[in-house]
């Protein structure tokens, strides 16, 4: 379990209780209830539309049109499914970016080590490839050593083998950091292969709860990761006894 | 090329024409060696592109342009009071130079530019900064630039002279006028164009609102404005030459004024040449400018 890495356990790294977020009084967010202990990876997981970005806006403070109570940490930082680099900025100005005071060049190197992305420190964001952007736009996030780490499908855009590789980077990250990380994804797999908990978003609320107890690192081929990746998808309507036959 | 065709060597009579083209086609593997298809290499771009330097390129044009225009005025189909010869054009923009009265005007003329420059730059990035930027100021500035600029500047030269009389501040006037709305229209478009993602991200990263507007917002305009200044430098030429033609004492429009009471064509185009010349360097000047800020934009620069 990741929940006794690092932090004491004293306090969650994100609560939210009541939280509401309509659109022209339809309500995408219906009085949701969710914490997250800090350290702990959960994986948001629903259908396309079903509010799950919105939630992540919401912790992300990029959406404030809300109602009910919503505590994040202070330190905070969001990957997106579009890298959203400035390409104005060569990559290590881009992973400084909005850190307070005048971080030294070092400081940006060192992020981008851990990503594996030192040689493309120098590099306009236009000439990275996919895979190396969203590198570059972890490494942004991480830099700013977060309590919580907010991820939107930040696989999304990737190629097959360049998505698996991201995420066994984004565990790898994870582990050694030990932050809260809220892995928004419409990918069972995914979801199973990362998280400590999935939840499943449906109606404005979390519908469904799953606590992943197997061992890491995980072996997509074990029966019990199949049964648990079946189980989310019936939860999400994808019928999987037709894919078994 | 065969593709088109049957190959040759296997026609089969005793088909009927129907089902000939797909009787070819099932023949072919047999005959392979005749039906094989054309190979056409693939050339490198390398290869393929011609050594000439691009500044060379670019020059043959208006070599090529003026070489004819010497061919004419030789051959007489272009008569000296119609258009004086390029060769003896050179010879009068030789004497202008040597007498110091071509430098003389070109000086005023060009500090005439610059200042109707700075101010229209001054002006209307300002005025676009606040309307961008400010949804109040977008209120308040945008709706009275947007009547102004329906005005067409030259109109206002009349007014101009009233208000300040015939020495320079009119005509510097008149080409901040013309400077500060293509500028204030871009910077503006460029500003209200910025990528809303990129926007977003930077407040996620807790850029302040001081902090977007320095390192996404501002950087993400400078295209439009660089378009705008583009836009602008060729107006305030073409402001320039009206705000001459009026009243002028000195500077290249003065130049030609004085040439055409005296018929002189062969100044009128050492004047134009000036111009030309003048604008060419300050394109040169902006493109350069573009090259050096916008490297890191991910456009086609072309071949």
């Amino acid at each position: 379990m990741a929940t006794d890495v690092h932090r004491p356990v004293t306090t969650q790294a994100v609560r939210v209780e009541g939280l509401t977020r309509s659109f022209d009084d339809r309500a995408v967010i219906d009085n949701l209830q969710l914490d997250v202990q800090p350290g702990e990876f959960v994986a948001l997981l629903g259908r396309s539309g079903c509010g799950k970005s919105t939630l992540l806006r919401i912790l992300a403070g990029l959406d404030r049109d809300i109602e009910g109570t919503v505590l994040v940490p202070r330190r905070k930082a969001v990957a997106f499914q579009a890298p959203r680099l400035m390409p104005w900025k060569k990559v290590w100005r881009n992973v400084l970016l909005g850190l307070p005071g005048k971080p030294e060049r070092t400081v940006a190197d060192q992020a981008l080590e851990e990503v594996g992305l030192t040689h493309r420190s120098d590099a306009w964001p236009k000439t990275l490839s996919g895979g190396e952007a969203q590198r570059a736009s972890l490494a942004r996030a991480l830099v700013r050593e977060p309590d919580l780490l907010l991820l939107d499908e930040p696989f999304g855009a990737l190629d097959a083998l360049t998505r698996i590789k991201a995420q066994r980077l984004v565990g790898e990250l994870w582990q050694r950091r030990g932050c809260a990380v809220l892995l928004v994804t419409h990918d069972v797999e995914e979801a199973v292969l990362l998280a400590d908990r999935v939840l499943v978003m449906d109606d404005g609320i979390i519908a469904h709860e799953e606590h992943i107890d197997l061992d890491r690192p995980r072996d997509i081929t074990d029966p019990r990761f199949a049964e648990l990746r079946a189980g989310l998808l019936e939860r999400l309507g994808v019928d999987t006894a037709a894919e078994a036959a | 090329m065969s593709i088109s065709h049957a190959p040759p060597g296997s026609p089969e009579p005793d088909i009927s024409d129907i089902s000939k083209a797909d009787a070819s086609r099932h023949a072919s593997p047999d005959s392979a060696s005749s039906a094989s298809p054309d190979l056409v290499p693939i050339v490198p771009t390398s290869s393929r592109r011609t050594r000439v330097p691009r500044w060379l390129r670019r020059t043959t044009g208006p070599v090529l342009l003026l070489v004819l225009w010497q061919l004419l005025s030789a051959t007489g189909v272009l008569t000296a009071d119609v258009l004086a010869s390029p060769g003896r054009i050179a010879q009068v923009a030789g004497d202008l130079i040597a007498d110091g009265s071509l430098a003389d005007a070109m000086t005023t003329s060009l500090q005439r530019v610059a200042f109707g420059l700075l101010f229209g730059t001054l002006i209307g990035t300002g005025l676009a900064l606040v309307s961008g930027l400010f949804r109040i100021g977008e209120d308040v500035v945008d709706a009275p630039v947007q009547m102004l600029r329906t005005v067409p500047f030259v109109g206002l030269i009349p007014l101009f002279i009233i208000w300040f009389g015939i020495g320079e501040t009119p005509k510097i006037a008149i080409i901040t006028l013309g400077v500060t709305f293509p500028l204030y229209l871009n910077v503006y478009a460029g500003i209200r164009g910025v990528d809303s993602q990129l926007i977003e991200a930077g407040e996620s990263l807790g850029l302040s609102r001081w902090g977007l507007v320095r390192h996404v917002i501002l950087p993400g305009a400078l295209p439009g404005a660089m378009t705008g200044l583009r836009y602008s430098l060729g107006i305030s030429w073409l402001a320039l030459v009206f705000a001459e033609q009026v009243n002028a004492d000195s500077g290249i429009g003065f130049l030609m004024v004085q040439a055409r009471d005296f018929l002189r064509t062969d100044v009128i185009v050492v004047c134009l040449i000036v111009y030309a010349f003048l604008g060419l360097l300050a394109d040169f000047i902006v493109r350069s400018l573009e090259r050096l800020l916008l490297q890191w934009r991910p456009t086609f620069t072309g071949r």
